[in-house]
């Protein structure tokens, strides 16, 4: 079986138009991310108020309570993306960790509204006098220090990217592939923005994972540009880039399938939990094959044209 | 022929390996030994143990209290980072001097316990000469003599005769009970083992003598600038008697000092040369002071400290110059471990004391967790359905490659007993559709090279070849990210970093070396003249 035999799709002549999309998409989220003064972080990095809550059954025919029911409870009151762990404690007793966001800036309003839904929602596991066991404020599960180390770790390995491509390629390559990277994670963070999903400590791994993948397609394109650069000496580098791209693109488009499809599958079938995760590995792939198609490529051609023409305008001078 | 066979040993041993750790996951009841290392799951998929732990900051200014439990948060956070507890949560309370510290299914919380507790304060004190000891027992046994009425717990040397401890000591040992009669040497007979040695104290005692060096009474009376001190006991004999010390209380050297610490195993024939061993380095500044020291005190002995415990305290045979220090000892190699973790994160500013412990649940409902396992087996099925169909009967090598990828993921996290998460489980279903990349790189080769007309022999010895540059310099790439992230990263990067390294070497090994030994098996074996691509 085959989907594409041999293409000859003009890449490179409609680079203007994808750089514009590219611009004008990533422009939309910055705008966003201005107006929401940054991106919207989850309980990991801002800490939150936390309850402990004794629900053990109370009233006859009451049943345990799933953390899944509490946080649909919460969800549909509108506490998004509380954190639930159940304790077990002495006697039967049954003891409930919750911790959710800050909601509208006051902690105590926060912990009565999580507490009048677990009133209205289980009144058969409330005991008002024993209810409340705990009730604190927790910080950040990523502290100051943790985010500095994670950007230095980030910076380190763009700098050891561009290092081995430069050795094993050119240093425009390795340029070339790291503005993709960014060009990535831009668009996903963005489009996080504008929907007002919440970036979590799953979401960062979520955006690495994206740096892997995106990257892994970038060099297989770079790998067949290099190998045809060789080959056709005489060819106008554009068109020697375009060639490479139509003659991976058969590639590029499968494995970004089978890629797609997993992520899909975790998308539908992979629960409420994990949803934004899938979610941000969806947009992660489409983008991250478009860039390496679109953007890292395009991107040598813009250079070298700018180098020819620098270097022919001195040759008029000449 | 040669080399075929070799790939042949190697694939074998991959695969044994890789099925020997990736049993215990889907087949119950094997015999014990098997079962020893297991992949541990996350907090969000199986809970751990919750510890809370409170920094003591009363003995420190007000203005300096904040920034103790921001250290002492950090601190904490490094040790358990580098203990390998994999995605842990650590959280402070706001306002507040507590820590909350949440470790997925730990097998043995008292060895995280003892490495969170610990101060690490380490210091090198002179140990006091003969003379200095002389006069601090006279002292001491002339205190207690005048005070022992305040003391009831001492009340078993007031008259020693009475206890049974002496009357299994022998004979011989007629110093300590004669002049015990008046109260003389109470804290000699404290500080002198069943067995008579002087600067020992029995198993027994150690609780008596660590209330004395609480009491402030006891500790003015020691003479200036000398200080009683506990020596390090024996994990291997925890009931031994301990050393005792008499020491100069100022530290020549101090922790901040220390350059970097390192577990290393001696391999000597002598008890003190064998075994495991802490390798102390200095650094510039540390280290010339410590020249100095050592030069200037040569014949005299040297404790070197931690946590008010002496390790070891060796005599200094001459001048060191090169800033390294050793302490050798009864070590167990983890016990070894656990020190170079804790000295090389720092010592805490304040005390820390765990104030609570107890067990919690997950924080995905398991309903979150099979649903998430349900979304990778249905990938996983359309993926390998899809090659098959694509690709023919290499589609069908291609998924060989798959699922030995995705076992060898699991089996070495066995091995390396690390933690998945549910987004590490994600990471690996991704890995799944980018495991068939590397085959699709090399099928598309294969078929462009047949379109050229080669002959399938060399269409696929080509393809694979021609391929192979492309996919190690796409996976080196990736696997610089990876290791970079491992190397600075922390908790879920971490995590993050190591499941995907073993993914992209997994991937490698399968594609490369696996589906090729499968190729030439099936080229050479048939002879085919047309291959199902």
């Amino acid at each position: 079986m085959r989907f594409f035999g041999k293409t000859k799709i003009d890449f490179i002549g409609k680079r203007r138009i994808a750089f514009a999309i590219s611009v004008i998409v990533i422009i939309a989220g910055i705008v966003s991310l201005g107006i929401n003064k940054g991106p919207k972080y989850s309980i990991d990095f801002t800490g939150g108020v936390s309850l402990e809550l004794d629900l053990t059954p109370v009233a006859e025919g009451a049943q345990e309570i799933e953390a899944q029911e509490i946080r649909d409870a919460l969800t549909k009151a509108g506490i998004e993306e509380a954190e639930i762990q159940e304790i077990k404690g002495s006697e039967g007793k049954k003891f409930v960790l919750i911790k959710t966001k800050v909601v509208g800036g006051e902690k105590d309003k926060t912990s009565i509204k999580v507490i009048n839904v677990i009133k209205k929602e289980f009144p058969g596991n409330v005991d008002d006098e024993t209810l409340i066991r705990l009730q604190e404020e927790v910080g950040p599960k990523i502290g100051e220090e943790l985010k500095g180390k994670a950007i230095l770790a980030i910076f380190w390995a763009l700098l050891g990217i561009i290092l081995y491509i430069w050795w094993r390629f050119e240093l425009t390559f390795g340029l070339a592939a790291v503005a993709a990277l960014f060009h990535d994670i831009l668009i996903t963070v963005g489009i996080f923005s504008i929907l007002g999903k919440e970036i979590s400590l799953s979401i960062v791994a979520a955006l690495l994972t994206i740096v892997g993948y995106s990257l892994n397609d970038t060099i297989v394109v770079f790998d067949r540009i290099r190998e045809d650069l060789k080959i056709f000496r005489k060819e106008p580098y554009g068109e020697v880039i375009n060639h490479s791209i139509n003659e991976t693109l058969s590639r590029t488009i499968i494995t970004s399938l089978t890629t797609f499809v997993v992520v899909l599958s975790l998308y539908l079938f992979g629960g409420s939990v994990i949803h934004d995760f899938a979610f941000a590995l969806l947009v992660g792939v489409v983008v991250g094959t478009y860039s390496s198609i679109f953007v890292a490529s395009p991107l040598m051609v813009e250079h070298y044209n700018r180098k020819e023409k620098r270097i022919g305008t001195r040759k008029k001078k000449k | 022929m040669r080399n075929r066979k070799i790939r042949g040993l190697i694939i074998l041993v991959v695969l044994l390996v890789t099925a020997y750790y990736f049993l215990p996951m889907v087949v119950p009841n094997l015999p014990s030994f098997w079962t020893t290392k297991r992949l541990k799951l996350g907090l969000d998929l199986q809970g751990g143990s919750q510890i809370q732990l409170e920094v003591d900051t009363s003995k420190l200014p007000e203005n300096e209290k904040e920034d103790a439990i921001k250290t002492a948060y950090e601190i904490i956070r490094n040790r358990i980072d580098q203990f390998g507890v994999a995605e842990p949560l650590i959280q402070r309370v706001a306002n507040q001097n507590r820590i909350i510290i949440q470790l997925p299914g730990l097998k043995d919380p008292t060895r995280a316990k003892n490495l969170i507790g610990q101060t690490a304060m380490l210091e090198f004190k002179l140990v006091a000469s003969s003379e200095q000891m002389q006069q601090t027992y006279e002292a001491m046994d002339k205190f207690l003599q005048e005070n022992f009425e305040n003391y009831d717990y001492l009340e078993e040397f007031t008259d020693i005769e009475e206890t049974e401890e002496v009357v299994d000591v022998l004979e011989t040992d007629v110093d300590s009970t004669d002049t015990s009669y008046d109260n003389a040497m109470i804290f000699t007979d404290l500080t002198t083992s069943h067995d008579g040695y002087p600067l020992k104290i029995d198993y027994n005692y150690i609780s008596i003598l660590k209330k004395l060096l609480k009491d402030p009474q006891f500790i003015q009376h020691i003479p200036t600038g000398l200080q009683i001190a506990l020596g390090k006991e024996d994990k291997n004999d925890p009931y031994a008697a301990r050393d005792i010390y008499i020491l100069h209380k100022r530290a020549e050297i101090g922790g901040s000092s220390l350059d970097h610490a390192f577990t290393k195993i001696g391999q000597g024939y002598t008890a003190k040369d064998k075994g495991p061993y802490i390798l102390l380095e200095f650094k510039k500044t540390g280290a010339k002071k410590f020249k100095n020291i050592t030069a200037q005190n040569i014949g005299e002995r040297l404790s070197i400290m931690l946590d008010n415990i002496v390790f070891i305290a060796p005599s200094i045979e001459s001048r060191i110059p090169n800033g390294q220090a050793r302490i050798t000892g009864n070590f167990t190699i983890e016990e070894c471990q656990d020190l170079v973790i804790v000295l090389n994160a720092g010592s805490l500013p304040a005390p820390v004391s765990i104030v609570e412990e107890r067990t919690v649940g997950p924080t995905l409902g398991s309903d979150s967790i099979k649903a998430g396992v349900l979304a990778a087996i249905i990938g996983l099925l359309i993926v390998i359905l899809f090659m098959v169909i694509y690709y023919g009967l290499s589609g069908l090598f291609a998924d060989i490659a798959v699922i030995v990828n995705v076992t060898f993921i699991i089996a070495v996290m066995t091995m390396l007993e690390g933690t998945l998460t549910m987004p590490g489980i994600a990471g690996m279903i991704l890995t799944i559709g980018m495991a068939v990349d590397a085959n699709v790189i090399i099928f598309e080769r294969i078929r462009e090279n047949m379109a050229l007309g080669k002959t399938v022999r060399s269409a696929v010895d080509s393809g694979f070849s021609r391929a192979l540059v492309t996919i190690l310099d796409a996976n080196i790439t990736t696997l610089i990210t990876a290791l970079v992230l491992y190397q600075f990263g922390t908790g879920p990067i971490k995590g993050f970093a190591v499941t995907l390294s073993i993914g992209i070497v997994g991937s490698m090994f399968a594609s490369i070396v696996l589906v090729k030994a499968i190729f030439d098996g099936v080229i050479t074996n048939a002879a085919k003249d047309k291959l199902s691509i």
